[in-house]
């Protein structure tokens, strides 16, 4: 489904993502780990356009998009979450998620509108549709940052460490939203430092570090990996 | 006495929807597109001056020639923020201010060139003259009564085009943030070129019935735009219903102060607006 060839972002002479290759499979759950500074968020800007590459290639469902805009990826299926939730403050949850199923949903106003209704049930914001954004509490505007993700119907979905500051309650809160997404076919990668959050539902799990991958596979055998428990772990091997 | 002061403040509201016609555009501009166009009040009067041609050189009636200069002014707007506009917007407000004030002066010598300092109207006929009697000595006039209707009906079709259609979603999430918008698949720099060909329709609308109203000449820009800022900034930014009640205590204070000699007309205007801002300076109703 997504395929990223010999990838590099620099910054000057700082090398964040340093020849980089990744495929991804539909339907997987695709797990990143990394130190911080590691290039995983230089990552995810750059599979999304906000940065471009400085080499390499971004291939989506066959079709190259290195040098696609941001709003074109987002239309041609590739879904992404912040890190640090950045809704449209003024506007309510509701108009937030209806803003994603216009626009990078492509829907008619009628259906998105109905779309949206279902995405903020989806993620338990039914509660919320009419609050300002910039009124919600954390777990909410997480939430939120996921349902206007996902109103966008992307087929890849971008989630970054959206676990982060979350208590286990909450975390299981989101977990189950994740659950639900890759029911309904989506495949996502997650960047995420909270690993008993990621390993329940990671089919696969890959280590960025130094701007490139140390070591990919499954959950278990990339954890008891030695490289990766000296370098993220901070045991020795 | 008291007839005339009802029919005073019955010609300031009127006037009032005048001035609102001249504020949504800015309205939108400030509260949309998040920049003050300096060249506001210019591009009225540049319309205004292409609906003169089209009248008096063609023999266009002037509705007609309205109908024409509409969508000429919304791709004008388009063209104006993707080439020019958009190009000046960042995180700094100066560039946007600079170049707008420059187009300001480009439009006024370029109207001076093409037709001299001369004060110009549209004739607008009998349209113009036509008043409706409401008794007791309180008549109002056709033309101002159209000009106000039409300037509720802008203002509640602006509303629900920002609040109840795809397009409004759209422009109203980039306007909110355009990194978090890109993400979502909007292409913020086509949506604020036609959010700008929106105001450019309202300008057109204004010209039209400005032109037929009053006076004008090329350096009658700066003038329009101020009474627009001042409806806007009563108003309160960004919200078009208070913008049309901006436009109205304008048009009463105004109205009022010619009551009391001609040449506190103006002067009234700007007095109440001072004394409103000093008291409420996030004006008179706020968008929520």
């Amino acid at each position: 489904m997504l395929e990223l060839q010999s990838l590099y972002r620099h910054f000057g002479s700082l090398k964040v993502i340093d020849g980089l290759d990744l495929s991804v499979a539909k339907g997987e759950v695709l797990g990143v780990l990394g130190p911080n500074g590691a290039g995983k968020t230089t990552l995810f800007n750059v599979i999304l356009g906000v940065l471009a590459p400085t080499a390499g290639k971004i291939i989506f469902e066959g079709r190259e998009m290195t040098r696609m805009r941001p709003w074109d990826r987002c239309r041609a299926g590739i879904g992404r979450t912040y890190q640090v939730p950045k809704p449209f403050s003024n506007m309510s949850a509701y108009e937030n998620v209806l803003a994603g199923a216009v626009s990078g949903g492509g829907l008619p106003l009628r259906q998105a509108r109905d779309w949206a209704m279902e995405v903020l049930d989806l993620t338990g914001l039914d509660h919320r549709t009419a609050s300002p954004a910039g009124s919600l509490s954390l777990l909410d505007l997480k939430r939120l940052e996921f349902a206007k993700a996902i109103a966008c119907r992307p087929r890849l979905l971008l989630l970054d460490e959206i676990a982060g500051g979350l208590t286990d309650y909450e975390c299981d809160a989101l977990l189950e939203i994740v659950q639900t997404v890759r029911k309904q076919g989506a495949t996502i990668i997650w960047i995420e430092h909270v690993i008993h959050a990621l390993r329940r539902v990671a089919t696969r799990l890959a280590v960025l570090y130094g701007g490139a991958i140390i070591s990919n596979g499954a959950p278990d055998a990339v954890l008891a990996d030695p490289k990766v428990r000296e370098v993220y772990l901070g045991v020795e091997a | 006495m008291l007839a005339a002061i009802v029919n005073q403040i019955l010609q300031g509201v009127l006037l009032g929807g005048l001035y609102a016609m001249f504020a949504m555009g800015l309205s939108l501009s400030v509260g949309i597109l998040r920049f003050v166009n300096i060249a506001h009040g210019d591009l009225i009067v540049a319309a205004s001056f292409l609906l003169l041609t089209l009248t008096s050189q063609l023999g266009l009636p002037p509705f007609l020639a309205v109908l024409l200069v509409i969508p000429v002014a919304f791709g004008g707007g388009y063209l104006l923020q993707r080439l020019l506009f958009q190009r000046a917007l960042g995180k700094s407000v100066l560039p946007i201010i600079l170049v707008t004030f420059g187009l300001s002066i480009i439009i006024q010598n370029g109207l001076l060139g093409a037709y001299g300092a001369d004060t110009r109207k549209v004739a607008g006929g009998a349209f113009e003259t036509a008043t409706l009697a409401l008794g007791d000595g309180v008549n109002i006039g056709v033309l101002p009564l159209t000009i106000f209707l039409t300037a509720v009906a802008m203002i509640g079709l602006l509303d629900r085009l920002l609040y109840a259609t795809r397009i409004g979603a759209r422009i109203r999430a980039v306007s909110d943030d355009v990194a978090t918008a890109d993400l979502v698949g909007l292409p913020s720099a086509r949506i604020y070129a036609i959010a700008m060909g929106v105001v450019g329709v309202t300008i057109a609308i204004s010209a039209g019935f400005m032109s037929i109203w009053t006076n004008f000449d090329p350096a009658s820009g700066p003038s329009r735009l101020i009474t627009a800022f001042e409806a806007v900034v009563l108003g309160g930014l960004g919200s078009l219903w208070g913008t049309l009640a901006g436009g109205i205590v304008l048009g009463v204070a105004q109205s009022l102060g010619a009551q009391v000699d001609a040449a506190w007309q103006v002067l009234a205007g700007h007095l109440v607006f001072l004394t409103v801002f000093l008291i409420r300076p996030q004006g008179l109703f706020p968008r929520s």
